[in-house]
């Protein structure tokens, strides 16, 4: 039962071979049974999820099920749930409990989808590794002594490990796609705009985006149809309808042009990896599609763009953190500022207070038209060279990340080396654009991910590009040697 | 040395929406604490502003109402600092592109002299909430019920040049406003909060001088006294050779002083960007022009009409165009008693004479403009002497119904029949007689004094009710 797809699992449901309750029971088991080694969770929702199941079983019964009632989920935890903490990876986070859900969360409540718990994650986001979580880095079910890959590395770690059949995650450099590479499942990050970002802890305002993770394109696909759609209460939200993204899957992709870009193939990428990739694009030619080389000229300018806007977004984003309100207070402050600055110093961990002080420098007075400015007009230069590819071909493919997971701790001292891990999915993000990252091979018996780039709001052809590589394919379907154990 | 004073002032104007600029929470004063407060106005994690179409509305009516250019893109942005009752870490503001542009307005002074002062801009931004310190026991309390109310900043160019010019130009934003109906204009409730950037200059300089600013005066009368207050302390500074400090003052209007608050030279770095959360304000034609359409006459617009159409003072012209309400109540009284100079005089006169006595606003006045022109127009036809309209008035404040309801129930009709004036001076006359031989042995000038005594004593027999005119043409006729 926990080795199926969300498809699967769907049809099951609705035949009567299994309950919700039954499905839910079984993957809470898993977890606690397996989730001491992996640590892919901060909270698991227990009564909560069962409760959900029962009712989610009583919509089966009676009919009124869609394709997602009954399916149980973990979600990434950024994303606000009601009576349910969300601590977004940080201590500072640790006691709230929101009184509201996220759109996201009540979208899939609406559909009767169950949440199994809150996944582990870099604080606040921040960082490639899941390293920077309060709670301890998750475990990559592949290797345990390496990263799963942040920050969504979590929810990566929870399907990988059979531990969840889906999950969330949010994607602001890279925090999907890379963690799906490294854990090899399917991750999808939307256009920005896509999907809303009510409720989900803001990192990088312009930047995040919240998207599916699963074992499979069609699976994400099932996903999205839950997730996208306007949000009125998001300003930023694309006044789009959602779409069915289960329909066009089975396209044909006889005539599709997919570029390459000559800059994701250099120097920078690990050479097994690199073959793994070529690999994976012979199979998309001999499915009927044509490969180009395109180029990205300002694609090395992408990590000293992103590394001013996103940290002088998070900068100001975080100035809530206060103590004042809700979250970490510290005990007995003096006065004012002891308040503000012990909170804030025993809160936050290392890798955030360093996004903050980097970030605040940029937006200060003397350096806002040399930084910030400057990286916004670099970000349009970035978006322009996508747009002038898209003038040729219909999307990019490349790796999703330089190598396979690396062992932890190897770049925690080495904060440059670890932005180095998001050079191919920085980029995507400062265009708006959509990624996904599909398994595409093996290195070291680590899995390596293939990165599809789309046009905006163009997630249906990404997914249709998924979807047949993985009916040619069976990385998808690998999974890690220890995990077959039958939990009691 | 003669100083000559440059005044700039920049007015935070409360928008009187329904609902708080990026929230649906409700914006009415004094609710109990935190009851208006969602979890964007507390900026709870993963809240999201959204922009109320409202406050763009009237931000864009403020803007047409000055002339000024409407920002057809206009930005939002943060600015980042540190407070308890800011409880994002940032205001929501306005930096780089505001909504409205450069505008300017037409003031009156005392002496009837209009000048025009020019806006520099003005922008939409969101209200921080209050920090209390009562009641806590050594502690702080926060109250974030005006956190995220919608704030127009209103610059002003440094034009003014005088307590006196201050005042009248913040007189004159608050009538615009209220006529425009965009805000209540209540200063006692901080609708209307007020910073004075002061400086003096050499008379003759055209050099500005090193300025002060005094931050939330709200009120007209303390604006004049901060004002008249920093002028003597930056001339006493300047007059011993010393230099102003920029620097921000509190004005403290219990000890009738400025103070230091902190020095600007050390002021926060509001690292101002554009707001990720919020899309830019695209305002097209179409919309400017469907709001122009339904602007009301404005305050000077109509001042001017007054002075055309009734051929009114300026003076009083600019007290009747100081609101809508009264504007409106006196033109329907002149509509119903045909002069509007009468009508102008007894609004100002008896109408506000009244009110003010009563402490009522013209919207709780007991009397009607119909009613009113219905008194006005029982003068005009003779029926009433004004001294007794003043009588029927007294009776129509208490509620006793019109003009010729009061005067038939009182039988306060002027007595106009000569047949029977004519009888009642004879009368007088006849009791009279010292007071007759007195008369008729002065000269002419005193006459004009002594005929007093028969016109007041005919008075007296009517129950005031004689035509005066009448009583002193048969007085003249009789005693000779």
């Amino acid at each position: 039962m926990y080795d199926k797809t969300v498809a699967q699992l769907s049809a099951g449901l609705q035949a009567g071979q299994f309950s919700s309750v039954e499905l839910t029971r079984s993957f809470l088991a898993r977890i606690a049974a397996l989730d001491g080694v992996y640590n892919s969770f901060i909270s698991v929702a227990g009564e909560q999820a069962l409760a959900a199941a029962a009712a989610a079983d009583e919509r089966i019964a009676a009919g009124t099920a869609g394709p997602l009632t009954g399916i149980p989920l973990a979600h990434k935890d950024i994303f606000c749930t009601d009576g349910l903490r969300t601590s977004c990876g940080s201590r500072m986070l640790d006691n709230f409990v929101p009184p509201y859900d996220a759109t996201l969360i009540s979208r899939f409540k609406r559909d009767g989808a169950v949440t199994l718990g809150k996944t582990n994650m870099d604080e606040f986001a921040m960082g490639s590794s899941n390293e920077s979580s309060y709670y301890g880095a998750a475990r990559n079910p592949w290797d345990t002594g390496a990263v799963p890959g942040g920050s969504s590395g979590g929810s990566a770690a929870a399907v990988a490990a059979l531990l969840a059949p889906a999950a969330t995650g949010t994607d602001t450099g890279g925090s999907i796609r890379q963690p799906a590479a490294f854990c090899g499942i399917t991750g999808l990050k939307p256009t920005y705009g896509r999907v809303s970002r009510l409720g989900m802890v803001a990192f990088a305002s312009s930047l995040d985006q919240a998207g599916p993770m699963a074992h499979t394109a069609e699976d994400c696909a099932w996903l999205l149809n839950s997730m996208a759609g306007h949000d009125p209460r998001d300003a930023t939200s694309a006044p789009r309808a959602g779409e069915d993204y289960r329909a066009g899957l089975e396209d044909s992709l006889k005539g599709l042009r997919i570029g390459l870009p000559r800059e994701y193939f250099g120097d920078g990428l690990d050479a097994a990896t690199g073959a793994c990739i070529q690999q994976a694009l012979r199979e998309l030619e001999a499915l009927g599609a044509t490969l180009v080389e395109v180029s990205l000229p300002h694609s090395h300018l992408t990590i000293p763009t992103y590394y001013v806007i996103a940290p002088a977004e998070a900068s100001t984003n975080l100035s809530r953190y206060d103590g004042v309100r809700y979250g970490y207070r510290c005990d007995n402050p003096s006065d004012l500022l002891d308040l503000y600055t012990r909170t804030r110093e025993e809160g936050f961990g290392e890798e955030v207070k360093r996004r903050i002080l980097v970030g605040t420098y940029a937006l200060s007075a003397g350096y806002y038209d040399a930084y910030y400015k400057k990286a916004q007009q670099i970000r349009r230069l970035i978006k322009q060279d996508f747009m002038d590819c898209f003038a040729q071909v219909d999307l990019l493919a490349g790796p999703t990340t330089p190598g396979p997971a690396f062992p932890l701790g190897a770049k925690t001292d080495d904060p440059v080396a670890m932005y180095l891990e998001d050079i191919y999915t920085l980029a995507v993000n400062l265009a708006g654009l959509p990624g996904m990252s599909v398994p595409a091979g093996m290195v070291e018996g680590k899995p390596v991910g293939m990165q599809l780039i789309g046009q905006h709001f163009g997630e249906a052809r990404l997914l249709n590009v998924g979807h047949r590589f993985q009916q040619a394919t069976d990385w998808h379907l690998r999974r890690p040697a220890n995990l077959a154990v039958e939990v009691a | 040395m003669q100083w000559e004073t440059v005044i700039g002032l920049e007015v935070h104007l409360q928008l009187a929406t329904r609902s708080k600029i990026f929230s649906g929470s409700p914006t009415t004063f004094g609710a109990e604490p935190n009851t208006q407060a969602s979890a964007v106005d507390l900026a709870m994690p993963g809240m999201l502003p959204v922009l109320n179409a409202e406050a763009v509305r009237y931000a864009v009516m403020f803007g047409l109402g000055i002339g000024a250019e409407i920002g057809r893109r206009s930005v939002f942005d943060r600015k980042n600092y540190f407070y308890p009752d800011l409880p994002k870490g940032y205001q929501i503001s306005q930096f780089e592109a505001p909504i409205v542009g450069r505008g300017s307005f037409e003031i009156q002074l005392e002496d009837g002299s209009t000048r025009s002062i020019g806006i520099t801009r003005a922008h939409l931004e969101e209200d921080a909430g209050k920090s209390l310190h009562e009641d806590f026991h050594g502690q702080t309390g926060i109250d974030l019920n005006r956190a995220g109310t919608p704030l127009l900043e209103i610059v002003s160019e440094p034009d003014l040049r005088s307590a006196a010019e201050a005042v009248a130009y913040l007189k004159a934003l608050h009538s615009l406003v209220t006529y425009l109906g965009i805000s209540d204009g209540n200063m006692a409730e901080g609708s209307m909060r007020c910073d004075i950037n002061l400086s003096l200059r050499p008379a003759g300089s055209d050099t500005l001088g090193t300025r002060a600013e005094i931050k939330n005066v709200n009120s007209f009368r303390f604006v004049e006294k901060a004002i008249r207050h920093e002028i003597d302390r930056q001339a006493d500074i300047l007059e011993d050779g010393g230099q102003v400090v920029q620097e921000t003052r509190l004005y403290d209007a219990d000890l009738d002083e400025t103070r230091s608050m902190r020095s600007k030279e050390v002021a926060n770095d509001y690292r101002y960007f554009p707001e990720p959360d919020l899309l830019p304000v695209v305002i097209d034609e179409a919309f400017i022009e469907e709001i122009r359409a339904g602007l009301p006459e404005l305050p000077v617009e109509k001042r001017h009409r007054f002075i055309a159409q009734y051929g009114l003072s300026a003076y009083d012209a600019n007290v009747l165009a100081d609101s809508r309400d009264l504007a409106d109540y006196f033109e329907a009284v002149a509509a119903a008693c045909g002069d509007a100079k009468i009508a102008a005089n007894w609004v100002q006169v008896e109408l506000l004479g009244q009110l003010n006595r009563s402490e009522l606003a013209l919207a709780e006045c007991p009397v009607a403009a119909t009613q009113l022109g219905g008194l006005i127009a029982r003068i005009l036809d003779d029926s009433i002497s004004g001294k007794i309209a003043k009588q029927v008035f007294e009776a129509m404040w208490q509620g006793e119904g019109s003009a010729d309801d009061i005067i038939a129930a009182r039988g306060l009709r002027q007595v106009s029949d000569s047949g029977a004036l004519e009888s009642m001076v004879d009368q007088v006359i006849a009791a009279s007689a010292a007071q007759v031989e007195q008369y008729l042995a002065a000269d002419p000038d005193r006459r004009k004094k002594l005929v007093g005594f028969f016109v007041g004593q005919v008075m007296k027999l009517s129950k005031g009710q004689a035509n005066p005119q009448m009583v002193n043409e048969l007085l003249a006729k009789k005693l000779v």
